[in-house]
């Protein structure tokens, strides 16, 4: 029984929070997320040089060959800086899925780009009608010739203002809702029928509705086996699940540690709110609800290092507790600051934002709930 | 114990519901959105020419004179109509104390005025360093012949960007305990040596200032009650404002919002109002706001059998704010991936969705219904102390 980072994993860590505080102060933050574009493209040349784009993919790709706990460090610590460069859009899914299921030759073609930050991508995935449920999907490619042609729209996408390349979820046949005949396919953004609708999302996100019109794409856009694609993008979500919850983690800890901090410097009646017991339970309520965080992520993570298929129980587990806890905890992070909490000069309200879309993304409490009550209770 | 409806009643109710369905257009609901100043004064004036804008007001004021189930059975309809709430500041909180502790002159000039919403008006209690410990307040009035000088800052101020008037809480006297020596008073927003700062919040909105005066003259007569006791003027208004915040009838309407937007949201299928998960917290909701809405029937028989509310709008309002928020909450969920749309402009057909703004917006400012009217920890501490007797 070991909770320990390995070395390795501490110097990314120290390196990442380095960069936090040294180069990803508020005031930045909030600069790049008002720039045109959202992001800091040079920050991204950083993160590669720096390794970070490498870490879920392996050596032979030129990666790192990191393992979930690694990409678990590494989405924590962006976390704590509430860092909009578009790691999770780019590494963890749109890499994700062209690590899960792509060809040899994909990997070869892609894999190195990622790594090198020459690309950024995106993975389209969700449609208006479809909230959780993935394999609702409208959007079709149809065989034509030796390639498919893709029609169809998909929303929030996330990165979906900057992405050249995106990974498309498309229906090659059967019936809306079926979970056979889904295919992922790799679409260039720039192509002829691709439009977008850009726009900011609350957590500093950029994302976009995009529409297929008769995109005309070749047979070697298809990521994977055709018409089996629901198996690969499920074991994305649960990748992607792990690493959003490392990432709400760290904004926990943030946020416990920000109020912590306020209220035994806010004074009122002439003494320091902080020595209010009525506060201090609260506090403490707070404390358990990050650690309990902690505890689950740890849980997940020793599972799916192990075996990623013997992993969904505590996932869907995961998603729940996150979701509540997150909702606690920065619900009294602005509660316990007051007016200043309500503002969006403070840092408060934003990593607030962010764990709301994390709550969101991939499936919220409510729908996780489910899953887990389907797989617990099932035996 | 009766709380049927009388015939009067129910022909009363279908009177204010066929007011609201003509009266507020779909013009002016767009316009309280893009100007909400304009939107909110057109929609006043209106109820004013209807003679309904102050139900609460007594009639010799230029009030309904409706009896407490006619007011409630308003209260009702407007928010099942989704039709706003007045701005409280000058109909509700300002006018009240003014009724209750103003000179004649006072009400002869600022009532009408507030009755036709000519007067904006903001709320000028808290300061940087006095929030939940309101008495501690600093900002100094000192006395200059017919005149008082006013020097310090308040923040948190809610539309002191449109404001005409202030009602401010200053300090006179310094010498006694911190809740004696506070005065209560009005200030015109014109005056010389003001200057508003504007305070973005959560919700991307500026609703929120700091109002900064710095040698402010103001004329004697203004204050408000007695020189040094604007502490108890104050505490009467707070209790007004709870009230009011409770928001009932609102959280009604949301619930009945809730149950139509999640009739049409799917996962794979499954309409998400018939996840058994979904109903069971909105069914929680339902049944604490049931009681709720005796309890706020109990506070008002209380209240229309005489006097001013008392601790026990610390209850409503503790228990009002809770459940907006649970409400607000459910329909974020329900807007799932939508509920973090920043842009208020973006067309819906485009967008793909139609509700996703109003729930972030109200979700957002909703935040602030337990912080300000007095944190619900204060009002936590005042039911500790007031109603349970424990110090
Ligand atoms: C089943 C049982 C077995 C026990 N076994 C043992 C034993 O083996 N040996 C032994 O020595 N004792 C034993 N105890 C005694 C136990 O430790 C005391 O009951 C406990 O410390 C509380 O003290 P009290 O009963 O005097 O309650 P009080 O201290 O009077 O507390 C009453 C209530 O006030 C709350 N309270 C008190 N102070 C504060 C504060 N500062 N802030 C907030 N809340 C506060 C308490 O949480 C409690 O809810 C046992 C008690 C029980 C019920
Ligand atoms: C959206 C919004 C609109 C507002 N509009 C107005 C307005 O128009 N005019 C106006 O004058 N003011 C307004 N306010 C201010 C509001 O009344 C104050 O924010 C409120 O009184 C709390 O004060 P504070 O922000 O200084 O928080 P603080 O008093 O610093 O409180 C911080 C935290 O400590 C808690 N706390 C403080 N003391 C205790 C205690 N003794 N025991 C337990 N917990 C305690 C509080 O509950 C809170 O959670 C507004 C505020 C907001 C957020």
């Amino acid at each position: 029984m070991n909770f320990d980072f390995s070395e390795e994993q501490q110097m990314v860590r120290d390196s990442i929070a380095r960069f936090v505080q040294d180069d990803y102060d508020w005031d930045t933050r909030k600069a790049i997320v008002a720039s045109d574009h959202g992001i800091s493209r040079d920050n991204w040349k950083l993160f590669a040089e720096l390794g970070w784009l490498s870490i879920p993919f392996a050596e032979e790709h030129g990666g790192f060959g990191g393992n979930i706990v690694d990409l678990s460090v590494v989405m924590e610590e962006l976390g704590k800086g509430l860092v909009v460069e578009p790691f999770f859009p780019t590494v963890v899914l749109f890499g994700g899925l062209v690590k899960r299921a792509g060809s040899e030759a994909q990997m070869a073609e892609w894999l190195p780009r990622i790594i090198g930050g020459e690309v950024l991508g995106a993975f389209a995935y969700v449609e208006r009608q479809s909230r959780f449920a993935l394999h609702d999907c409208q959007t079709t490619a149809t065989r034509s010739g030796d390639g498919f042609v893709l029609n169809g729209e998909k929303v929030v996408v996330f990165n979906g203002e900057q992405a050249d390349h995106l990974v498309v979820l498309a229906r090659t046949s059967g019936e809306q809702s079926d979970r056979d005949g889904l295919s992922l396919l790799m679409v260039d953004a720039n192509a002829p029928g691709v439009d977008k609708m850009s726009y900011a999302m609350m957590d500093g996100q950029r994302v976009a509705n995009i529409t297929f019109s008769d995109v005309a794409l070749s047979a070697d856009a298809l990521l994977g086996e055709e018409g089996a694609a629901l198996p690969v993008v499920d074991a994305l979500t649960d990748e992607a699940i792990i690493a959003l919850a490392a990432e709400a983690v760290g904004i926990m800890a943030v946020l416990n540690a920000k109020t912590l901090e306020y209220t035994k410097t806010r004074e009122q009646f002439g003494t320091a709110i902080g020595s209010y017991q009525a506060l201090q339970h609260r506090m403490v309520d707070t404390m358990m609800a990050y650690e309990q965080s902690k505890s689950l992520l740890f849980k997940a993570l020793c599972e799916y290092k192990q075996d990623p298929a013997a992993a969904a129980e505590t996932i869907h587990a995961l998603k729940v507790l996150i979701d509540r806890n997150g909702k606690h905890i920065f619900g009294e992070a602005i509660q316990l600051h007051g007016g200043m909490g309500m503002t969006d000069e403070l840092d408060i309200g934003h990593y607030a934002k962010r764990l709301m879309m994390i709550n969101t993304t991939f499936g919220d409490g409510t729908y996780h709930r489910n899953r887990f009550i389907e797989t617990a209770f099932a035996a | 114990m009766d709380t049927a409806y009388s015939n009067e009643d129910l022909a009363f109710r279908d009177e204010v519901r066929g007011f609201f369905e003509e009266a507020y257009t779909p013009e002016l609901r767009a316009r309280m959105r893009s100007n909400h100043k304009e939107g909110a004064e057109e929609w006043q004036r209106k109820l004013y020419e209807q003679g309904w804008v102050a139900p609460n007001w007594p009639a010799e004021f230029g009030g309904t004179g409706w009896t407490a189930t006619q007011k409630y059975i308003y209260e009702t309809e407007r928010s099942l109509a989704g039709v706003p709430n007045v701005i409280p500041f000058g109909l509700v909180m300002v006018a009240n104390v003014i009724m209750a502790y103003g000179t004649d002159e006072q009400k002869e000039y600022f009532l009408p005025r507030i009755l036709k919403s000519e007067d904006w008006w903001c709320q000028g209690y808290s300061e940087p360093g006095s929030g939940s410990d309101l008495a501690s307040l600093k900002t100094k009035a000192e006395r200059d012949g017919d005149d008082f000088i006013i020097n310090g800052a308040k923040i948190w101020t809610t539309y002191a960007q449109y404001a005409d008037w202030i009602f401010c809480l200053v300090r006179t006297d310094n010498s006694g305990k911190k809740q004696e020596g506070i005065t209560f008073i009005l200030i015109d927003m014109k005056s010389e040596g003001i200057k508003v700062n504007p305070i973005i919040s959560i919700d991307n909105h500026h609703s929120l200032n700091e109002v900064e005066f710095s040698n402010v003259r103001v004329p004697a007569k203004n204050v408000v009650g007695e020189i040094g006791k604007g502490w108890t003027v104050a505490k009467a208004l707070l209790a007004h404002e709870r009230t009011g915040i409770a928001g009932v009838a609102d959280v009604k309407r949301a619930v009945r919002v809730i149950k139509e937007v999640a009739a049409k949201e799917e996962n794979g299928g499954q309409r998400l109002l018939d996840d058994p998960g979904f109903q069971q917290r909105l069914a929680d909701i339902e049944v604490e706001l049931m009681a709720l809405e005796f309890t706020e029937l109990r506070t008002l028989a209380t209240q229309a059998a005489g006097g001013f509310p008392g601790p026990e709008s610390s209850l409503l309002k503790i228990k009002g704010t809770e459940l907006q928020q649970a409400t607000q909450e459910m329909l974020m969920e329900i807007a799932a991936y939508y509920q973090g749309v920043l842009p208020v402009d973006l067309d819906p057909d485009a967008l793909g969705h139609e509700f996703a703004t109003d729930a972030r917006l109200s979700y957002m400012y909703g935040r602030a219904a337990t912080i300000y009217g007095g944190s619900n920890e204060v009002q936590k501490n005042i039911i500790a102390k007031y109603v349970l007797g424990l110090e």
